[in-house]
């Protein structure tokens, strides 16, 4: 019976291995920096996912004990990945779109980050 | 019922905090339950300003079945990602942007469909129009925009309008 609940949890971290080295890769391979921001989003469900899947049963099955702090780490990353997200998307649209760039934002006019009022000229580190 | 409201400001709230205190301490017992339920009382209590408003979830069934839809979803999504960055040259990639036009008004409902859409591999939620009508979406491999739209619209923002408003 452990032999089998070693193969079950050996199955979830070899799943969490791959997804995790395919977040990796797509940073390297994708060219544009809207596209590399797609990777992570990968590494944090099913490669965060599956260690946590494994380490619950590794605890259940082997340890013999109930152990559902791990179910946290997918709450906390649920919360805190869309916000850093949002923060780099919203940083890229602010230095390299413009509002011509971007799909037409409907009956507003202009997508919240154009709306913002520029007091001051933002020297711009990017140019090379 | 008016004591009971300033004393419980946010029930759920609450709950949530006593849960996530005894996972926490990863052991059950009254010790960790307790203590979970003083800072559960406690921490809405001091924080109440800066929640002003309740936001009422009417659909608990909707609840269950939109977390298991998203998980559902994250799971395919993964695949499909995993195959566009394994196997597709890049130049025959085509990312887009896509503008969901929002039916949801509540702010709690749209930053739930933004959180979705971003962890749902593939799409990521940029920027929200200037008065909170349009969600801009980028997606990694989308030859055809407005059917991520109606995916997004149908699949996600029906059951938020359901559970929220």
């Amino acid at each position: 019976m452990t032999e089998f609940w070693e193969i079950v949890i050996a199955f979830f971290l070899i799943i969490s291995g791959i997804f995790g080295f395919v977040g990796s890769f797509g940073m390297i391979k994708l060219k544009d920096p809207m596209s590399r921001l797609h990777a992570p989003t990968k590494a944090t469900t099913l490669g965060v996912g599956g260690v946590l899947i494994a380490s619950i049963l590794h605890s259940l099955a082997l340890e013999h004990r109930l152990s559902l702090h791990e179910l946290l780490i997918t709450l906390f990353l649920f919360l805190t990945a869309p916000v850093t997200a949002l923060f780099i998307a919203k940083w890229h649209i602010h230095r390299h779109e413009t509002p011509d760039s971007l799909p037409n934002a409907g009956e507003d006019g202009k997508w919240a980050t154009h709306a913002v009022q520029t007091d001051e000229e933002i020297p711009d580190h990017t140019a090379t | 019922m008016k004591l009971l409201r300033r004393v419980f400001p946010h029930p759920h709230l609450t709950i949530l905090l006593t849960i996530v205190w005894v996972l926490l301490a990863n052991a059950p017992s009254l010790n960790s339950v307790v203590f979970g339920l003083i800072l559960g009382i406690v921490i809405p209590f001091i924080t109440q300003p800066y929640w002003p408003d309740r936001p009422i979830l009417r659909n608990w069934p909707m609840v269950v079945e939109y977390i298991l839809v998203v998980l559902w979803d994250i799971v395919v999504a993964n695949f499909t990602v995993a195959r566009i960055i394994l196997f597709k040259r890049d130049a025959d990639r085509q990312p887009n942007w896509v503008c969901v036009p929002l039916e949801l008004r509540s702010p709690e409902a749209i930053t739930v469909l933004a959180g979705t859409i971003t962890m749902t591999p593939g799409t990521v939620s940029c920027d929200l129009s200037a008065q909170g009508h349009n969600l801009l979406v980028h997606c990694l491999d989308a030859p055809d925009p407005d059917a991520v739209r109606d995916e997004i619209k149908h699949r996600y923002e029906r059951r938020l309008k359901e559970i929220f408003e």
